[in-house]
């Protein structure tokens, strides 16, 4: 294996259609109007000289080196810049250029150190290149004159390092985070021979508005942004194209190695999911992987009291087997059941699946999608036909409207954000709807035209609303409604849209959203051109959350904004495959593709092929489990890869069924919160250590590949197999490919997906068929996958959350940029840096009225339970709302949330709970107990643990 | 019957007393009695004379100056209010030889109107430009400039007529009119008394060229160092707006056009267009590459036409008089009239508008006369701190944009400086590099880290430091600097270095090698 080379041509493509010849040293070449002279000769094999040109950004100008001569032209202009015309003909080697370049070489090197042997970069340094490749053989300036080679380091970054003395004042770190992120914390200041980059205003990288997402780094020629495990481990020998194990954006990185240890995550420039971006998590934050607190070795114990102990993978395995097969005896065959997770592979989640429906004997299988995503493939298929988003994440390149609710993609979804910034700043327009005043709303270069700041709880009666204004003002595409929906039903939904009680000026009351702003946001939606719709958990976890995704696609139906690039229905989903969890029939009732288990077509063709015969009833969701736990009738559950006790609602309900239980098998890298209440604990395998494929929000399937072997000796998908074989269900499967195989099978719109196919395309969103063999970018283009678009009434329901003189305050929830989810692995690596603890964003007006100051301890209440952290006091929040992240299991947030859910899909009612905040003192009794009583289920025998 | 007298307002006749005498001579015809008057004009441009005192006189304005405060009762008992001769007159200013062999197209209203009164503007033939382009095409206008050959006088001398097509035929909903008057150049002041002198001129000239390309919006860019400039050309933009020249319907049309101003930071370099964009944006001043250019690209990435104060001028009279009425006079490929600038150690400093063509020894012997100090003239500097400094051994060059350049110079924004005969001429060579280091805004490599190097090597080369090598790196950088640059001030930057080492090479403790025979 070799370092994955990439190709930098030096400016981005043309877009153009036309064509032009020219002549560039003697050889004809024909390429895109408006390709600069640089990227036309790179193409032609005609390497010219350049350090600040990049492709992946504009061109700039600055060093001088790509100079060319042209026939007919004065001076020696930049190729970079100088676009190319027909019949030019162009000169790249002649003596004075050669002259000119070496001339500013030697100047270059007057100004940077001398230690090339001894330099972070050396051997991947662009410098170190154009020096040899122009021959320059001395700096006659000398070392005596002014210089920069004492200027101080910035090690504040945990990641990389800022080396001002090997600067060479490219600009390439300010234009990518410019133009790639988006962020502009980078600039030059001073000027002349002064200018020098600074993040922010000179402050360090650290305390800057630097977001870390490397994009500069990445873009630095020389060592003067550069990796610290670079500097502490050298340069890769060899690298290896595999897909990001944080969000659902799902980043294509290169995982640049030294034998078994990663150098560095560098993104890929063919992804098609991030087009060579990355942010903090899936660049840096990788250090989990080797851990001291991953556990290696699989672990047993008979009481959750007792100390864990560590055993073969043998006894491990024999202990489950005859656990479920004791309890299955007792109990009955549907007291076990399995959670897949969206953190693993397509082929271990199809596994676990198969091992519940097939060797299990019943349908108790569920996902953590439950407690995020249900809803969306609920709404979505009941309007349009599908459990997915419609679009591809470059349509938002041609959208002319960006409609964002519900979700915070600068944190949560950073590099989208970036693509839907540049869009932005690209001169579409934007409309927020969040209670929060999300950072998307004011940033550098981007205003909202509209943020409808509405209360938590009343996203259907904010999109019934909009919905009015269409259909009453004539917004309507009556002609895209006429030919592609089902007419009956749009008339029922425009007649129910239409009732006065729908209008912005009535539902003023309940969203307290003026109803001025409503209507000029529906009307720019309605006659902005392309309109997209991007959403997230602020949709669905909602006790209306099904319907709120219904209201988005009637929306997006009325008014034509469907089936074409730029427009859509977009969920932009939390986990890196928590569409391919969904879609490889995780869900009790379903099986893969979302076919029902009570369809006995489906059902049998499942059966032939496993040879065992299915239960047609549909399983227990996770809540059901835990229910019947504490009711005795449920006994035994295997976690794969999902940590309930932490991220489900209502912590103290999932921890009393979950004791209930008699055999918890938790698989997972560390000992999680689940974990204190499991008997049997097997090591799980990082994304690093294994093969198979992830599904993106956008249905892009991915290869993720292994650059190491797992560390715990099995890959997830092994540990599922060998439980199978244990429990005498035999699965034969030597690679994930052949897993894939069947599902392509199984599946028909994974029918044309293949491992071979991905090697060859890099990736393919389904369906993925014979009608579309290359898979579909953008769906319902020529007609809705159920046939007609189905209208269907969202009539507003307020949730039974509410808020009283004892809880007057409403809490939701959201994530911050370096923190991911529950933490396991991001609390685990140096992003702790920028988040060390979960805050409570206050209102001021809410906080003084409290006595409560920024910082201070604060208690939390709900009907539910109470917790403690300090609070945040900013307006970013209206009066009235709290919000904070559950990225840290001290905070323990879910104490305080609910047990209301979504009525379709049973999706947790997340974002809005009733709440109290007073000050206190520190953490609240619970915490306390609960921290003690995770230190008396952690314990890990002391002999094996001194023995290692 | 009230005695009109023309004092000039203009900052530099200011700066050596003309506000004092004004108020002298208000003092003193009260206290005499005398019904005066005192009318605050431009500068004729005759700055040996200033403070210069014109009263109006049957025969014309008869001149006196300059005139100290204390000489104003003198004038006053002389019966200077009746054009009575003095030992401070100089009869009357249009027989001044000095502006008598004048050609003054540009300059014509400057010195003699009352700059911010519409009145005197259109009393003195101002607004025809405007009036007459209203009357034609967008295209028809653009051909009348190009058929004047009129050539950008900002320095690069570029065709304004195929800038102006070109931002014409670019299609966007926005495009703008950039007036550059970020004059930095030492020894020049062309654009600051137009703007203290005619303003409604540059305002016309703008107009002109929004009306040419399809603009509605014009902004000028003025250095800070130009308080009077900028109060002035302020006060003639209220009075425009005030007046229907500015605003939905220009002059009564149906053409909307409106100008604001922005005043810079003290950046030379954001007199560069495409800086001075940036600067205009709100950015660092920090030159952009070309292309695209701003005619396609320019500011707010709009189409944008940038010319420089004195092109918009022209282009008023242009359309004033017909191009045939500017593209006669001239030299060669040099049309029109160039406003010249003699400044620095000479005998008549000034602004001397002429047709090109005249010899730069004429300019500066005969029309300069010769230096301040009675020496020998050494060097001249023509076109700014990047321009070359001419010995007398090229004193035949004919101002012309051509001719100056196969001499490796520039005539740039038209200004001459004068040094005699005890000038260092390496000290000069060494500020050319140090003022590119200085005023660098560090964005190419040549510029950014030559600069610096630049002095450091013409240090060397006069401590005697292994000579002939650092005089062969100078040279070498010269050549990176030139063609290397992103801009102009890198890239002019060897013009002073390399005329300075190669006329004057004694002055570096080099040896002069012989002429070619």
């Amino acid at each position: 294996m070799a370092l994955v080379q990439e190709l930098d041509l030096g400016t981005p493509a043309s877009r153009n259609e036309k064509t032009v010849t020219l002549t560039i040293d003697g050889r004809n070449v024909t390429v895109a109007t408006g390709t600069s002279i640089l990227r036309a000769a790179s193409g032609n094999g005609t390497q010219i000289p350049k350090l600040c040109a990049t492709d992946s950004l504009e061109a700039f100008g600055s060093c001088r080196m790509c100079l060319v001569e042209i026939e007919g032209r004065a001076g020696t202009p930049a190729s970079c810049t100088t676009p190319v015309a027909d019949g030019m003909v162009v000169h790249t080697q002649t003596d004075r250029l050669a002259r000119i370049r070496r001339g500013v070489m030697e100047l270059y090197i007057s100004d940077h150190p001398l230690d090339c042997l001894t330099c972070g970069a050396n051997g991947d340094c662009e410098l170190q290149d154009m020096a040899g490749a122009v021959g320059l053989r001395d700096v006659r300036y000398g070392y005596a004159g002014d210089n920069h080679l004492a200027d101080t380091k910035d090690t504040s970054n945990p990641y990389f390092t800022y080396d001002p003395a090997k600067c060479i004042v490219c600009s390439r770190c300010v234009r990518a985070c410019d133009e790639v992120q988006g962020t502009l914390a980078l600039t030059i200041e001073g000027r002349g021979f002064g200018s020098r980059v600074s993040a922010s205003a000179h402050e360090s990288f650290l305390e800057s508005e630097c977001v870390s997402c490397g994009a500069c780094v990445q873009a630095c020629p020389t060592a003067t942004l550069i990796e610290k495990s670079v500097l502490d481990i050298g340069q890769p020998e060899h690298s290896v194209v595999t897909t990001c194990a944080y969000c659902g954006v799902g980043c294509s990185f290169k995982a640049e190695m030294r034998g078994e240890t990663v150098v560095r995550m560098v993104p890929y420039k063919d992804g098609k999911a991030n087009r060579g971006h990355s942010c903090v998590k899936g660049r840096f934050a990788w250090g989990y992987t080797t851990h001291r607190e991953r556990i290696l070795k699989p672990m047993l114990r008979e009481k959750i009291t007792d100390p864990w102990r560590e055993v073969s993978w043998d006894e491990a395995i024999g202990r489950v087997s005859s656990e479920f097969h004791r309890i299955q005896k007792t109990f009955g065959t549907r007291a076990i059941g399995a959670i897949t997770s969206s953190r693993c592979t397509n082929e271990e989640t199809f596994l676990v699946q198969k091992l519940v429906r097939a060797g299990f004997g019943n349908n108790n299988v569920d996902t953590c999608a439950r407690v995020c995503h249900s809803p969306t493939g609920y709404g979505l298929k009941t309007t349009l036909g599908t459990s997915a988003g419609t679009q591809d994440f470059d349509s938002v390149e041609q959208a002319d409207v960006i409609v964002v609710m519900g979700a915070n993609p600068t944190d949560g979804h950073p590099v989208f954000a970036s693509r839907m910034k540049r869009r932005l700043r690209q001169g579409a327009r934007l409309i927020v709807i969040d209670p929060r005043r999300i950072d998307l709303v004011h940033t550098p270069h981007i205003d909202a035209d509209y943020h409808l700041q509405l209360r938590p709880g009343t996203n259907v009666a904010m999109l019934t609303a909009l919905a009015h204004v269409i259909v009453t003002e004539g917004l309507v595409d009556e002609a895209f409604v006429r030919a592609r929906c089902d007419l009956q039903a749009f008339q029922d939904w425009a007649a129910f849209v239409s009732e006065p009680r729908n209008s912005p000026e009535a539902m003023e009351a309940t969203t307290g959203v003026p109803a001025e702003s409503v209507r000029g946001a529906a009307r720019l939606y309605g006659t902005g051109g392309n309109a997209a719709f991007f959403y997230g958990l602020g949709i669905t976890e909602h006790s209306q959350g099904s319907t709120a995704v219904i209201a988005l696609a009637n929306l997006a139906m009325a008014t034509g904004n469907i089936g074409k690039p730029g427009a859509g229905v977009n969920p932009l989903r939390g986990q890196n495959n928590v569409q391919g969890s969904c879609d490889m029939g995780s869900f009790p009732h379903e099986l893969s593709g979302y076919r029902h288990i009570s369809d006995s077509t489906t059902r049998t063709m499942f059966e032939n092929l496993w040879g065992t015969e299915l239960d047609s009833e549909p399983g227990l969701r996770i809540s059901n489990m835990l229910d019947a736990s504490v009711s005795g009738r449920f006994k035994g559950l295997y976690v794969q890869g999902e940590d309930i006790a932490q991220s489900d609602p209502d912590t103290q309900h999932v921890l009393n069924g979950l004791k209930a239980m008699e055999c918890v098998v938790v698989q997972d890298l560390f000992l999680c919160e689940t974990a204190h209440y499991a008997h049997v604990f097997l090591p799980g395998s990082t994304f690093l250590e294994k093969d198979g494929t992830f599904t993106n929000a956008e249905r892009r399937i991915q290869r993720v590949r292994k650059v190491m072997q797992p560390r715990n000796g099995m890959a997830d998908w092994e540990i599922t197999l060998a439980i199978a074989k244990a429990m005498g269900f035999a699965m034969d499967y030597t690679h994930p490919g052949e897993i894939m195989d069947e599902i392509a099978r199984l599946t028909p719109t994974f029918a044309g997906v293949s491992f071979e196919k991905l090697e060859r395309l890099g990736s393919v969103q389904w369906p993925c068929n014979e009608k579309a063999p290359e898979g579909t970018p953008v769906m319902h283009m020529n007609g809705f996958v159920r046939g007609l678009g189905n209208f269907v009434i969202t009539e507003y329901i307020p949730t039974d959350e509410r808020t009283g003189p004892r809880f007057p305050l409403l809490l939701t929830t959201g994530r911050i940029l370096s923190q991911y989810n529950v933490g396991a692995q991001t609390r685990r690596t140096h992003n702790t840096a920028w988040h060390q603890e979960d805050r409570l964003e206050i209102h001021p007006h809410d906080a003084e009225q409290r006595g409560i100051r920024d910082g201070d301890w604060v208690k939390l209440a709900s009907r539910s339970g109470a917790t403690s952290l300090r609070a945040k006091v900013t307006d970013r929040v209206a009066p009235g709302v709290v919000y904070t992240t559950f990225h840290h299991p001290e905070t323990q947030a879910n104490v305080v949330t609910t047990d209301y859910e979504d009525w379709a899909t049973g999706c947790p009612e997340y974002k809005v709970t009733a709440v109290q905040i007073s000050p206190s003192n520190g953490p609240s009794d619970w915490q306390r107990h609960y921290e003690a009583e995770s230190a008396a289920t952690l314990k890990i025998a002391t002999s094996v643990a001194a023995a290692e | 019957m009230t005695q009109r007298i023309f004092l000039s307002r203009d900052m530099a006749a200011v700066a050596v007393g003309a506000d004092r005498v004004a108020i002298a001579i208000a003092r003193a015809a009260a206290d005499l009695g005398h019904d005066i008057e005192l009318v605050r004009t431009g500068s004729r441009g005759l700055y040996w004379l200033e403070p210069l005192v014109e009263v109006e006189t049957p025969n014309g304005r008869v001149a006196y100056g300059p005139v100290a405060p204390g000489d104003v009762p003198e004038l006053f008992a002389a019966g200077f209010l009746d054009g009575a001769a003095h030992r401070l007159a100089h009869g009357t200013t249009e027989s001044i030889p000095w502006l008598k062999r004048q050609t003054r197209l540009t300059f014509a209203r400057c010195g003699v109107v009352d700059p911010v009164s519409l009145a005197d503007y259109h009393a003195h033939g101002g607004g025809k430009g405007l009036a007459r382009a209203l009357t034609l095409t967008p295209l028809e206008i653009i051909e009348e400039v190009a058929r004047s050959g009129l050539r950008g006088r900002g320095g690069a001398g570029f065709p304004t007529g195929i800038k102006w097509r070109t931002a014409a035929e670019a299609n966007a909903a926005q495009k703008y009119v950039v007036c550059n008057a970020d004059e930095g150049d030492s020894g020049t002041f062309a654009d600051r008394m137009l703007m203290e002198g005619d303003p409604f001129l540059l305002i016309e000239g703008m107009t002109i060229a929004g009306l040419a390309i399809g603009a509605t919006k014009g902004v000028i860019y003025c250095r800070s160092e130009y308080p009077f400039a900028i109060a002035t050309m302020n006060a003639a933009l209220a009075a425009a707006r005030d007046g229907g020249l500015l605003g939905t319907r220009i002059a009564g049309s149906d053409h909307a056009f409106d100008i604001g101003l922005r005043v810079g930071a003290g950046s030379y370099v954001c007199g560069e267009e495409t800086a001075l964009l940036e600067s205009l944006e709100g950015k660092r001043g920090q030159v952009r590459a070309k292309p695209p250019l701003p005619a396609h690209h320019g500011l707010f990435g709009q189409p944008t036409v940038v010319n420089n104060v004195l092109t918009f001028a022209a282009a008023a009279f242009v359309l004033t008089e017909g191009s045939e009425a500017y593209r006669s006079l001239g030299y060669q490929r040099s049309r029109g009239t160039m406003p010249i600038q003699i400044a620095g150690n000479v005998r008549y400093p000034g602004l001397f508008e002429g047709p090109f063509g005249l010899s730069l020894g004429e300019l500066i012997d005969d029309i300069g006369g010769g230096t301040a100090t009675g020496r020998p003239v050494r060097a001249v500097q023509a076109g700014g701190p990047l321009g070359a400094y001419f010995p007398r051994a090229l004193f035949d060059t004919p101002f012309d944009y051509e001719a100056f350049a196969a001499r490796d110079g520039l005539i740039g924004h038209g200004g001459l400086v004068v040094f005699d005969d005890t000038v260092d001429m390496a000290k000069q060579a060494r500020f050319a590099m140090e003022f590119c280091a200085l005023e660098s805004c560090g964005k190419c490599t040549p510029c950014r880290i030559g600069s610096v190097r630049g002095v450091e090597v013409i240090d060397r080369i006069v401590k005697g430091e292994n000579r002939s090598m650092n005089a062969q790196l100078l040279r070498e950088l010269c050549e990176t600097l030139k063609f290397g640059s992103l801009c102009a001030l890198g890239g002019f930057t060897p013009y002073p270095v390399m005329s300075a080492f190669t006329h004057f090479p004694e002055d570096f403790g080099l040896v002069r090698e012989p002429a070619e025979v």
